[in-house]
């Protein structure tokens, strides 16, 4: 079995930034990681399916719903423990880090922050536990950069609502017994509403085929006629804002994922190359694959810098969608170009299974395509500068 | 049952090694400091073990500064009750053995656990001395505690099989791999060792009986030598000569 021989840049002295109970918490993530996702992750990869077996113990180590309060069964830590978390998993592998992304900013956070106080007693505890595992439908095979197109709706029936629709690229789906759902009313509004697995005429039909994300389980959620109990419906916020408000804290986690995945690389490039020798000396000593690794760790340490920044922010109730979305584009962007730049490092090589560079480069393409794609991001930054939106 | 851990920090096996002050003390800028593995993944590990089936307190003791706090905060993390840091730089293995054995000496311990050896220094002496300073038995090096009752069976790895030891509590012991696994703390750990009581107390007289004269890196690994295949004489010839293995 491979050994994770991981370690992590800080070239900035970034540490001095956290506290001694932020590192408690990377370190402890990393060492799960270490322990439970390097040795298994790529077999399970290659058989393209998500390892159940790890849910209990991503559960146990903490990382669903860490800043959901204590009394909801969250660990009521604070927004750069969240990031930190998110960081470790990806470094591990994106995928993993969707499962734990999904669970605790698309689900557990709307019932925390739109839900009422029996639905977050309800749910909250079993989600955190690990108990149950839950999904968000937003995106439709139509409406996917514009979510508010949306077709999915709901009637209301007296003592029920009636739900049809269907969504897609929706991570978790297969496995997951609660979904939270976005779809409009009558009069066209948008609210969110808690679907749970065993309701007459909700599906969850697994997507296959994908070359990215491949140990995480994605699907569609499919609504025919689905009667759904009045109380699941989350009274306390409703409009498309309701579940932008979820991506904000889903992409502000990637922002954090997306320097673990390249931090990942840079890792294994750096160690690579100083182990690799050709033409009598470690290619490490070569000036081209020095400006590589130089320009790689000044990305990483930029967006080190922009991410703890924009952590602090949200601890402060103060970060902007905007700025969230400048943070998540950068740094997806920036972890795949060092994928990329890692897996030239590694020569033949990287293109195996014996480095995670393919494996992250893949997971990449999603991350920079899911919860606002790069194009659309860059949208949101110029609408946030010069007050005109351009995608309306 | 009370269980006394003694917990000292390591830098991370990946650190960078190299001295200062004319190779006498130790380079710490930079370095990543961890529970010494043996105090952590053995030593702790299995007190906690034992308290979960036969209940009590487990309480850690580190001889050191503020800068270990960190780390008796990960052991709470992890299960510590509550721990003590007794306020003085760890000069040497005396010293330290003999502030343990000042503190210990004023509680009732069934069992005291600490590391084989720090995987910095490897001295391995400390468990030795408290055990001679509180006049208690000790068992190094061992890689199984059972307890029944307060009769410990314990088993040390010797030279081509094992030794079994019967011990009666209360004892000293040094934990080897084997002992226990590793356990990776939670993030409800980390939150109630927020509150876990950590008290400082001043360092009782000692003084050191060694003093380092300088430190040696070992020499750079040596290149790898390639022999073609069809030329095993000079393999043998280098083996002989040069490597003096054969």
């Amino acid at each position: 079995m491979k050994t994770d021989h991981f370690q992590s840049p800080d070239y900035f002295l970034m540490d001095e930034l956290l506290s001694e109970e932020h590192k408690l918490i990377r370190e402890t993530t990393r060492a799960w990681v270490k322990k439970e996702i390097s040795p298994i992750i790529e077999e399970y990869y290659e058989k393209a399916e998500f390892p159940n077996h790890i849910l209990k113990g991503l559960a146990e180590v903490g990382v669903f719903g860490p800043y959901i309060p204590q009394k909801y069964g969250g660990a009521g830590l604070d927004q750069i423990s969240y990031g930190l978390m998110m960081q470790e998993l990806e470094r591990g592998d994106s995928g993993i880090r969707s499962t734990a992304s999904v669970q605790s900013s698309l689900v557990m956070y709307p019932i925390w922050k739109y839900g009422n106080e029996d639905q977050r007693k309800k749910f909250l505890p079993k989600l955190a536990s690990g108990e149950w595992i839950g999904c968000f439908g937003l995106t439709e095979p139509d409406h996917g950069s514009n979510p508010g197109g949306m077709v999915t709706n709901f009637k209301d029936k007296g003592d029920h609502y009636l739900l049809n629709g269907a969504k897609m690229w929706i991570s978790n789906s297969p496995f997951a017994q609660v979904a939270v759902v976005w779809a409009k009313n009558e009069e066209g509004r948008i609210w969110g509403l808690v679907v749970e697995r065993g309701m007459e005429g909700f599906t969850t039909p697994e997507t296959h085929g994908k070359w990215s994300l491949r140990a995480s389980a994605t699907g569609e959620l499919v609504f025919d006629n689905v009667k759904v109990p009045k109380e699941n419906l989350l009274p306390n916020k409703s409009g498309l804002g309701a579940p932008l408000g979820c991506l904000d804290s889903a992409r502000y986690g990637i922002a954090w994922g997306a320097i673990g995945a390249a931090m990942d690389c840079y890792d294994s490039a750096l160690r690579y190359s100083k182990e690799r020798i050709q033409f009598g000396k470690p290619i490490a000593s070569f000036q081209l694959t020095q400006k590589k690794l130089a320009e790689m760790i000044t990305e990483i340490t930029k967006a080190q810098l922009l991410t703890w920044r924009l952590g602090v922010l949200r601890n402060e109730g103060r970060a902007s969608s905007g700025q969230i979305s400048m943070a998540k584009r950068n740094n997806v962007n920036m972890a795949l170009q060092i994928a990329r730049e890692a897996r030239q490092i590694h020569g033949a090589m990287g293109i195996t299974s014996e480095y995670p560079i393919m494996r992250h480069m893949m997971n990449l393409e999603s991350v920079i395509t899911y919860e606002g794609t790069h194009d659309i991001h860059l949208l949101i930054t110029g609408a946030d500068i010069t007050g005109i939106e351009s995608f309306k | 049952m009370k269980i006394l851990v003694c917990i000292s920090k390591a830098p991370d096996t990946t650190s960078k090694i190299s001295f200062k002050e004319n190779d006498t003390k130790f380079m710490e800028d930079g370095v990543q400091w961890i529970i010494n593995t043996y105090d952590e993944w053995y030593a702790l590990v299995r007190a906690l073990e034992l308290k979960e089936k036969f209940g009590g307190t487990v309480t850690t003791v580190s001889v050191g500064g503020t800068d270990y706090e960190p780390i008796i905060r990960k052991a709470f993390a992890i299960g510590a009750d509550d721990g003590v840091r007794i306020d003085s730089a760890p000069t040497d293995a005396f010293f330290v053995a003999k502030q343990i054995a000042d503190f210990a000496k004023t509680q009732n311990f069934d069992i005291i656990f600490l590391g084989r050896e720090t995987v910095d220094y490897n001295g391995g002496q400390v468990g030795g001395m408290i055990a001679e300073l509180l006049d208690l038995p000790f068992v190094s090096m061992a890689g199984k505690l059972d307890l029944n009752g307060n009769v410990a069976l314990c088993e040390r790895d010797i030279q081509g099989g094992i030794e079994v030891l019967e011990v009666k509590t209360p004892f000293v012991i040094s934990a080897a791999k084997g002992m226990a696994e590793q356990r990776i703390p939670n993030m409800r750990g980390i939150m109630a060792a927020r509150t876990k009581p950590l008290k400082v107390i001043p360092a009782s007289e000692g003084q050191k009986h060694t003093s380092v004269i300088s430190y040696i890196l070992p020499p750079p690994k040596a290149a790898c030598k390639m022999v073609p295949a069809e030329n095993p004489e000079q393999l043998i010839e280098l083996l002989h000569n040069e490597a003096k293995a054969i």
